[in-house]
């Protein structure tokens, strides 16, 4: 069950503190997360709203250690995010993280098939292993007769399911995306968060997701609104909870 | 291994661009290829010289005589094994672009001397058994499409008339880079049909000291025996002689370093500027992969390994076209042989390769330094 209170529940997959982001531009300092508290469940699906230099993507940037809090601590699955080196960030990230971008950020240079395979060369898996698991994840987004495409080759809904499967080939602890159908039209759209959705009813996915997008939101188990820096609302299941 | 894929999708991601850069690399070791094979073809007697062997000249001047009396005096001094002489003849065949080398040598000894030079024993001894008779070298035969038997007709100009020769012999030589391009004749011929002031004299001696004998301390006695005589001498190792005949023709050993500097110089210039460019567009790209896991270590090394394996192909592209050119231009240079030797075709690969680490280095650095976070929100 997803908390912003600070209290300890069980059966956390992600728990932040206390949370502080402070940026210095120029003379100003900017305030981007203030205290912030949060406890995700695994499992659980949560949309993120809030009007834009809420901190929204400053939470996701810090929650997949790609940057780093002004104080506070993050502590996903027992790893504390807070205490490792730059280099064990990395580590960590390519292990428990799996990222999806608005933009896809698919490398053009590779195929749907290279793209995914990606994270999986970080692995120890051999040739045959990495084929099996990519044909895998992107029979389960529904492009295993687009494996051989570019990304040119494809539509934008295509892309971003390539980039879900990038995503999940790995099997990570969790799934965190940045606008995901931002860049989509409405069937596309539709069709991705029925793909977000399903990852997490049927695999137990757990997946962060920042959107500006009500009907996107409405897909989450629990919806949390950030303002100026602060969670300052819970809807849905956890709200109703 | 498993990582070639993505650098090889990179490299090919701007290939018109590759392609040009691939050519800059091949262009330039194409030309360091031609420059390594001309500085060959000036320094090719300090290359392939013997180690063994001394050239005793007039003191005065190399074209200044010495007494054929001086080759028993030589003989017998403390470490001297062989002697052996020649002339300059200095003659064209047909017409004045035709210039190659041709010396009038001591026929029963100057096989003898220059082992890396392989004849046929029955063609020896048909030069040697001909006043007329001529060994020439197997890429001037090729060059003017001689064979044995043939008559050739030399215009000297030191030595006025037609000469005729009977070519009887071919020799080729026994290591890459030999120089055969020679054309040797009789001395006896020379002082049978010469003027007379070039009877009882020889242009240079060549003279071969014994395993473990002190060269140096042979050269001193050499030119002790003959001091205070009319034909003072002045005795220095084969390389050393070379070397000082090369310099002659000007420091052309210091102008290709020169050019070749200038070269690769711009090329580090160009290459580098382009190198920035393709890692300045895929900030995003570079910065995806390090979200997805990949270190600071890994974007730094995919960079350069793309910068290498550009500086690679192209630079064996260049230096195997100038491999394959240096031939070509030994016909054209008559009188020099130009060759690419192998250690060369290594230096020259190397130093492509250096110039490719060297270019990629600061945009690999930078893509090392690029901060995910940053990078993203430039989207």
């Amino acid at each position: 069950m997803v908390r912003v209170d600070g209290e300890d529940g069980a059966e956390t997959l992600i728990r932040v503190r206390n949370l502080d982001k402070r940026y210095q531009r120029g003379s100003e300092e900017i305030h981007v997360l203030q205290g912030l508290n949060l406890d995700v469940g695994r499992g659980e699906f949560v949309a993120f709203m809030g009007p834009s230099g809420s901190g929204k993507t400053t939470l996701l940037n810090l929650l997949g250690g790609l940057d780093v809090p002004s104080a506070g601590s993050i502590t996903v699955d027992g790893d504390e995010l807070t205490r490792m080196s730059a280099a064990k960030l990395t580590r960590w990230r390519a292990r428990h993280v799996g990222f999806i971008f608005q933009m896809y950020n698919l490398l053009p240079v590779l195929t749907a098939f290279g793209n995914v395979e990606l994270p999986l060369l970080l692995t120890r898996l051999d040739r045959a292993q990495r084929r099996r698991q990519v044909e895998t994840a992107l029979a389960l987004v529904g492009l295993a007769d687009r494996m051989d495409h570019f990304p040119r080759q494809l539509s934008g809904g295509q892309e971003q399911r390539v980039a879900i499967a990038r995503a999940i080939v790995a099997d990570p602890s969790f799934l965190l995306c940045d606008e995901p159908t931002g860049d989509l039209d409405r069937a596309s759209a539709g069709e991705i968060l029925d793909l977000l959705t399903a990852l997490a009813r049927e695999y137990g996915k757990t997946i962060l997701m920042v959107t500006h997008d009500p009907r996107a939101a409405e897909r989450a188990d629990c919806v949390l609104h950030l303002d100026k820096g602060v969670l300052v609302e819970a809807a849905g299941e956890a709200a109703r909870a | 291994m498993k990582y070639l894929g993505l650098v090889l999708a990179n490299v090919r991601r701007k290939k018109t661009r590759t392609l040009l850069t691939v050519g800059s690399f091949a262009v330039a070791l194409f030309l360091f290829g031609l420059l390594a094979a001309i500085h060959f073809a000036f320094y090719q007697g300090v290359e392939v010289a013997g180690a063994d062997r001394l050239v005793v000249i007039n003191r005065v001047s190399i074209i200044q005589p010495l007494p054929v009396s001086y080759r028993e005096r030589l003989l017998q001094l403390a470490g001297v094994q062989a002697v052996t002489s020649a002339n300059w003849f200095g003659g064209v065949y047909q017409d004045e672009r035709n210039f190659f080398p041709q010396y009038a040598v001591d026929h029963e000894s100057y096989r003898g001397m220059f082992s890396e030079f392989v004849i046929p024993d029955e063609q020896w001894q048909a030069f040697a058994g001909d006043r007329q008779g001529c060994v020439v070298g197997a890429a001037l035969a090729q060059r003017y499409g001689w064979k044995l038997g043939d008559r050739i007709p030399i215009r000297g100009t030191i030595f006025p008339g037609i000469w005729e020769f009977n070519v009887r012999a071919i020799y080729r030589g026994s290591r890459p880079g030999d120089d055969e391009g020679q054309f040797w004749f009789r001395r006896d011929y020379l002082e049978e049909r010469g003027p007379e002031w070039i009877k009882g004299l020889v242009g240079w001696y060549i003279v071969r000291v014994g395993d473990g004998v002190d060269a140096a301390a042979v050269s001193r006695a050499i030119d002790e025996r003959f001091a205070n005589s009319p034909f003072e001498t002045k005795t220095e190792p084969e390389r050393a002689f070379a070397a000082s005949f090369a310099k002659q023709m000007g420091n052309i050993e210091a102008l290709i370093l020169i050019i070749g500097g200038v070269v690769f110089f711009t090329l580090l210039l160009v290459t580098g500027n382009t190198q920035a460019l393709s890692v300045r567009e895929r900030t995003t790209e570079l910065a995806v992969l390090k979200t997805l896991g990949f270190s600071d270590r890994f974007a730094l090394l995919l960079v350069l390994s793309e910068s290498v394996l550009v500086a690679g192909v192209g630079g064996l592209a260049g230096i195997t076209a100038a491999k394959l050119v240096t031939p070509a231009l030994t016909q054209a240079l008559p009188g020099f042989t130009v060759f690419l030797p192998t250690w060369d075709l290594v230096v020259g690969l190397f130093l492509a390769l250096l110039v490719g680490l060297a270019a990629g280095l600061l945009p690999a650095v930078s893509a090392m330094r690029l901060r995910v976070v940053d990078a993203l929100r430039r989207v």
